[in-house]
């Protein structure tokens, strides 16, 4: 897959108060049309308005797949929504989650097989497609697979594929690398103000 | 920096450049005693250290194979990481905290203290805190510990703000910023702490001690050491006369080397050390070298650990700063009442966005897994450390039935949490969530033990030769001339983050080492 990589934009100092951490760039999966070769194309684009958006230069994102085809691919987005259910993280980022696993499938025709296989049934469980369930009904699916193979392998991944990316740190508001912008030194490490400050035997000030 | 030959039989061969084995080459170096030093890791610098926390991992951690089991929660949840460790130039202490606290007094006799417990191993320290007081002293200067040699303390971040004011409020006394091995003001040719929050990745202002760029340069420095990395001991050798004689190590291309010593020192932490002498099986010692107790392995500690993490309504942005911002020290006495032996200390602790996914709840996953995630600006964090039993049963062990990249059988670590470790991770994890009820939390949360980070005991220290395995130098009561030099001395494990003691038993060790040799006692 080529994933062309959005202009960086970094946080600004200013953003570093109680409110909101400095949010990193981001970096957005993105493929062009013309390079698609691949089995499917996951895309969509951020909501206008979402701080996402504000973020990123342009608001549209496509995942191609290689091995695993775009029902299985958005399944997999959606179960990824049934384990870990962030409102504010974008479609974009459980795209990632396709994309990783769709890596793992092609490098092992045994993950191949057990993901086609795990998926099927999870679409046999919630009575035909998973996808367009009922909220409780992807939940019931979701946890009679608990502790199965498959199950383990999709939630491993979302705990990397989900989280260790720019678009969730912003979303959590973490803002990641600190050694670029000088520490917290002098960028809101104590600015917590709705507690007193502990006496200075207890928390020196600050060496400059 | 010098080079040695391989058939120079005259050098002091020290395995691992950590907290114990980096110290003590320098120390040995200092004093004019020739040094190899062989390091499994590759050579890291500040300038290389990476501010993202999976990306750290892999530069850093050691993650050859190993296996485990038992009934502690571990072995399900990180089956093939029972440890958190490095493997790297400096050891563990491009990742630690910092935190550098002595030992208490009554710690040393815990057998004698405690009484008998059921089911522990418990021994007392050939040792006194008064003995190594003045040791403990040289440690600090050494690392330059805050609140020690007229250093300040540092600063104290949010996540420090909100444990000061909950755990005051509760009426806790000792309550502050910690003795840490971080400078608050330049020092030692190393600047001031930038409060990056990223301690655990291998400090990029080198501001937290660590013998990566203290006591290596220092050593080399000298003339009298060096150190070769990406050299992985596999088998300590012996000659006739039951003495150790060299060691046998793959160096950075894969190849098999031998470097003949006078002695050798192993610091590869509590679990590649004994793993070694267990490994340097031979005709004349079948069941490993300095094994005649049986106690290589055994009696492996960890201490009894958990974290707490609490939601508060108004923002708190741990991860800026020091990652051990601040400690309370109220719980680290000994006092049955409370329904076990010793005691804990509780440490603020932060975890960024991609290790909180990981080790906040190992396995959790739904709305609820979701909301902590989502409050993440507004979450504070501690560690619960505490001392645990050792026992004859927890134990670092040989499974012949896996093979490490070199074709040798990886370590087992067994472990099954003691009542007392049970008993003292409730009441502590009770108390960190008052501490946080007192400062206003709206949820806690109780997170299970991390990969072990503290591994110690594999190798304890006895002064009967028939309950440990070295004496009160580390060096071992079977073979004169192979010391022990890292945290598998400990006989008990105490309340403390162990590191200052590491540093300060190497450094004591270092000492005698010289005084045996130019008595040539060894
Ligand atoms: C995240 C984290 C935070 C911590 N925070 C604190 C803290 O605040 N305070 C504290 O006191 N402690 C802390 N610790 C623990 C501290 O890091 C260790 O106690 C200390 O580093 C142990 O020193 P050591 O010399 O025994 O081993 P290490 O420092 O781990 O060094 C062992 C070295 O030996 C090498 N080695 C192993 N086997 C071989 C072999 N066969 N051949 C060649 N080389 C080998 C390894 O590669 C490694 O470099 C922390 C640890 C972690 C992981
Ligand atoms: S917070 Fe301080 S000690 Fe920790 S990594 Fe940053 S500069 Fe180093």
């Amino acid at each position: 897959m080529r994933i062309i990589p959005l202009v960086a934009k970094t946080g600004s100092p200013e953003g570093c108060d109680d409110d909101s951490g400095v949010v990193r760039k981001l970096d957005l999966p993105l493929t062009r049309r013309e390079f698609l070769s691949g089995s499917g194309l996951l895309f969509g684009s951020l909501a206008a308005g979402s701080l996402l958006a504000s973020l990123a230069p342009s608001a549209a994102w496509a995942v191609e797949l290689k091995t695993l085809d775009e029902a299985q691919g958005a399944t997999l987005m959606a179960l990824g929504r049934v384990l870990y259910p962030h409102q504010k993280l974008p479609d974009a980022v459980y795209a990632l989650l396709a994309k990783d696993l769709d890596a793992k499938a092609g490098a092992s025709g045994d993950t191949a097989k057990l993901l086609a296989d795990g998926l099927a049934w999870l679409d046999h469980t919630a009575g035909g497609s998973f996808r367009t369930a009922s909220r409780k009904r992807r939940l019931e699916a979701v946890k009679s697979m608990e502790g199965t193979a498959f199950f383990n392998a999709v939630r491993g991944q979302c705990v990397t594929s989900l989280y260790d990316n720019d678009m969730a740190f912003a979303v959590f508001g973490y803002p990641g690398s600190a050694w670029e912008h000088g520490g917290y030194i002098t960028r809101g490490f104590q600015d917590l103000k709705w507690l007193a400050a502990p006496p200075a035997e207890a928390s020196p000030p600050p060496f400059f | 920096m010098a080079t040695f030959d391989y058939s120079d039989d005259s050098v002091v061969v020290v395995i691992g450049s950590g907290a114990g084995g980096g110290t003590l080459g320098n120390e040995l170096a200092q004093k004019g005693i020739k040094v190899v030093c062989l390091e499994a890791g590759k050579r890291q610098s500040s300038a290389l250290f990476i501010n993202d926390e999976w990306k750290s991992f892999s530069q850093l951690a050691w993650l050859d194979r190993r296996t485990t089991s038992g009934t502690w929660r571990i072995a399900k949840d990180f089956a093939g990481l029972p440890a958190w460790i490095c493997k790297t130039v400096g050891g563990t202490t491009t990742h630690w905290a910092g935190a550098s606290l002595r030992l208490q007094e009554h710690e040393f006799r815990a057998r004698t203290v405690y009484g008998e417990v059921a089911g522990a191993n418990l021994l007392d320290w050939p040792l006194t805190l008064a003995e190594l007081e003045p040791w403990y002293a040289k440690a600090e200067d050494k690392m330059g510990v805050t609140r020690t040699n007229g250093i300040p303390g540092l600063p104290g971040n949010n996540n420090f703000k909100v444990l000061y004011s909950g755990a005051t409020r509760l009426g806790y006394k000792e309550v502050h910023t910690g003795r840490m091995a971080i400078n608050s003001q330049p020092r030692d040719g190393r600047g001031r702490c930038m409060q990056l929050g990223f301690c655990f990745q291998g400090c990029k202002s080198g501001a937290k001690w660590s013998t990566l760029y203290t006591e290596i340069p220092k050593a080399e420095a000298t003339g009298n050491f060096e150190l070769r990395t990406g050299a992985h001991v596999t088998r300590i050798e012996h000659n006739d006369a039951g003495k150790v004689s060299g060691v046998v190590y793959v160096d950075q291309d894969g190849k098999e080397q031998r470097q003949k010593a006078r002695i050798v020192c192993v610091a590869g932490n509590s679990i590649e050390t004994p793993r070694l002498l267990l490994l340097s099986e031979s005709s004349k010692f079948r069941d490993g070298l300095a094994n005649s107790s049986g106690q290589v392995g055994r009696n492996y500690m960890r201490h009894m650990t958990g974290s707490v993490y609490a939601a508060f309504r108004q923002p708190v942005h741990m991860y800026r700063g020091t990652t051990m911002a601040g400690i309370v020290r109220d719980e680290a006495g000994h006092n049955p009442q409370r329904g076990f032996a010793g005691g804990y200390e509780l440490e603020t602790l932060s975890l960024g966005i991609p290790f909180m996914a990981a080790f906040l709840n190992p396995g959790g996953w739904g709305e609820d897994f979701a909301w902590w995630m989502d409050h993440y600006t507004h979450l504070a964090g501690m560690w619960l450390v505490g001392e645990d039993m050792p026992r004859a049963t927890n134990c670092v062990t040989l499974n012949r039935e896996v093979k490490d990249q070199w074709g040798n059988p990886v370590p087992n670590v067994h472990f099954d949490d003691h009542p007392n470790d049970v008993a003292m991770r409730n009441h502590a994890f009770t108390q960190g969530e008052r501490i946080y009820q007192a400062a206003g939390a709206i949820r806690t949360f109780r997170t299970p033990p991390y990969p072990s980070t503290h591994n110690l005991g594999t190798c304890r220290m006895s002064s009967r030769e028939g309950d440990g395995v070295v004496n009160k130098w580390g060096q071992t009561h079977d073979i004169g001339n192979l010391f022990i030099s890292d945290g598998s001395q400990f006989t008990s494990g105490g309340a403390e983050n162990p590191t200052l003691t590491i540093v300060t038993l190497a450094i004591r060790q270092a000492d005698y080492i010289a005084r045996q040799m130019s008595e040539h006692a060894i």
